[in-house]
């Protein structure tokens, strides 16, 4: 299975002065998924993608992109990735096309496939209207545009992206999201965050990281599989627990308050016999939703068992 | 690669007013200067005619207007180099150029030719005043050629200290500030003068304006192109090496 990997990462360690902000992180990318990395603010995930990128040096340790060495050979390295930084390296001087165009000539596009590439980069990032604006006038979520635009104009295999949805609004947030979902296609993604449902949304693997270590690492699918589902419900006139454990599908009740269930279940959701029953026996059903807390509470249970040093990482 | 970077240089430079004021204020100036030498040139003349060997008007005029261009220059070129790294590390946009496939040596080599065609522009607009003599007298155009390189070396490496000045911090005033102190610093090297002794040769061999009032004279010493070059090259080692160590850090 080895070949399949585009980035490897074997071993990974980086000091910044005494403080260690990476301590022997070994992971692997492959083709075609996208990678969620998920950590507390400072636990290590821009100083990864740094390395990753060849924005910093590592203290210890190798990276290879589709075969090539980041410290060895640089330049084919760099040629495979596009990277998103935390704050988009965009010129607020410039016009997006006169932006664009740069950075395509930056990755060694041809003369002639300079249009095209832009006409593609623009038409998958939703720019094609803000062509000729400055792109220091445009609000912060096209220049998140821009920046991704600029991460996959030369059709880089890899695509690294720092955070792509910080500060932007709802909506933004969602239009970011199908935009990183539809890179997925056809690429790989390593995506960093601290919001969970970002991962949950847009993501196939989630590798956690705490202080610098790799603390979890599973597909999605798995972490939804391996925890039990349940759904909340809330009931003016609730009957005994006996009575919502007797459902179809329940395999266990938890009382939450005074009119609050979890109902669990493992492949069915018991929700429409629940909600007959309740018609029938007018339990007074006025709140159904399926609860998804797993990976919060997968994240805080393994980030919150801190070790006693307390040391602030600097994420830089 | 080199030159694609050293465009969008020169393009970004022009998209600010700072380069159009620059140029407008700096022409202005000479300007004036250039009128009140030829004045000073028509009150000479007639005791001019009476010498054997007379310096001609290139001598007379042109090269005290390039010597007095030059000291303008000297405090007018940390403005131009401040922000070349500075600014891209305060806009964190520098990741760009390094997560791009190039070499360190390509990015410095870049932002380092975009300056110089700057400095190309310029000193080819002042030239332009001398050369208007052109229409009413002869001029001695190996020696324009001499004022035009020893121009050109010597903002070159301006160009090149104020560079690697702005690539140690992220403030563009600071580097300013420090590009100003060093190029005063090298222009001003060898007042320390006899006082002491063997130095005073090598004192004066790092001296900026040494080198420069020799091919203003006309005098093409290999030792004086060497100089500048030497300069050129070292401050832009520095530069890389400068970029390259931050990211060990």
């Amino acid at each position: 299975m080895e070949s399949t990997a585009l980035i490897k990462v074997e071993n990974l360690s980086r000091f910044y002065q005494n403080h260690r902000a990476i301590n022997h992180l070994s992971f692997t990318l492959e083709a075609g998924e996208v990678l969620g990395f998920l950590g507390p603010n400072g636990a290590g995930k821009s100083t990864t993608m740094q390395i990753i990128t060849g924005n910093l040096a590592p203290s210890e340790g190798q990276v290879s992109i589709n075969g090539f060495d980041i410290l060895e050979s640089p330049r084919d390295a760099k040629q495979q990735i596009g990277y998103l930084p935390e704050h988009p390296p965009v010129y607020r001087d410039a016009s997006v096309d006169e932006y664009l165009k740069y950075c395509a000539q930056l990755r060694r596009i041809t003369r002639q496939g300079i249009p095209q590439a832009m006409l593609q980069a623009k038409q998958s990032c939703g720019l094609s209207e803000v062509g000729d604006r400055l792109i220091g006038n445009l609000s912060k979520g096209y220049q998140q545009r821009v920046g991704i635009a600029q991460a996959i104009i030369h059709n880089p295999p890899v695509v690294i992206l720092d955070e792509p949805t910080v500060g932007l609004d709802p909506i933004q947030i969602r239009e970011i999201r199908s935009l990183i979902k539809n890179l997925g296609k056809e690429r790989s993604v390593i995506l960093s965050t601290h919001i969970l449902s970002e991962v949950q949304a847009t993501c196939d693997r989630v590798q956690i990281i705490r202080q610098g270590e790799l603390i979890y690492n599973a597909s999605i699918e798995v972490l939804n599989r391996g925890n039990e589902r349940s759904i909340c419900v809330a009931l003016k006139n609730p009957p005994t627990i006996e009575t919502l454990q007797q459902l179809e599908h329940v395999s266990h009740v938890e009382q939450k308050d005074e009119h609050r269930y979890h109902l669990f279940f493992d492949i069915n959701s018991p929700a429409e016999a629940l909600v007959k029953k309740s018609v029938e026996q007018d339990w007074g059903l006025y709140e159904l939703t399926p609860d998804q807390q797993s990976l919060e509470d997968l994240f805080i249970e393994l980030t919150q068992h801190q070790p006693t040093e307390t040391a602030a990482v600097v994420e830089s | 690669m080199i030159f694609v970077i050293a465009r969008q240089e020169f393009k970004t430079m022009f998209l600010s007013p700072l380069a159009w004021v620059i140029l407008a204020v700096l022409q202005t100036l000479l300007g004036y200067m250039f009128l009140a030498q030829l004045d000073n040139f028509y009150l000479l003349q007639p005791q001019l005619l009476q010498l054997k060997n007379t310096p001609g008007v290139t001598d007379i005029v042109i090269a005290p207007l390039f010597q007095i261009s030059a000291i303008i220059l000297l405090m007018i070129m940390p403005l131009i180099t401040m922000r070349s790294i500075a600014e891209e590390k305060r806009n964190r946009s520098l990741s760009l150029l390094i997560s791009s496939p190039l070499t360190m040596t390509d990015i410095v080599l870049g932002k380092f030719f975009g300056l110089f065609f700057f400095v190309m522009v310029l000193v080819s607009l002042l030239m332009a005043m001398p050369l208007s003599l052109y229409l009413g007298t002869s001029l001695d155009f190996g020696k324009l050629f001499s004022i035009y390189l020893s121009m050109l070396l010597l903002l070159g490496s301006f160009a090149a200290i104020g560079l690697y000045l702005s690539s140690l911090t992220e403030n563009q005033t600071i580097a300013a500030v420090a590009t100003f102190g060093a190029l005063l610093m090298l222009w001003m090297i060898d007042w320390l003068g006899d006082t002491i002794g063997d130095g005073q040769t090598v004192v004066a061999y790092l001296s900026l304006l040494r080198h420069h009032q020799n091919l203003l004279q006309g005098v093409f010493d290999t030792s004086d192109i060497a100089y500048y070059l030497l300069l050129i090259i070292t401050f832009l080692v520095l530069t890389v090496r400068q970029l390259d160590r931050e990211r060990l850090l």
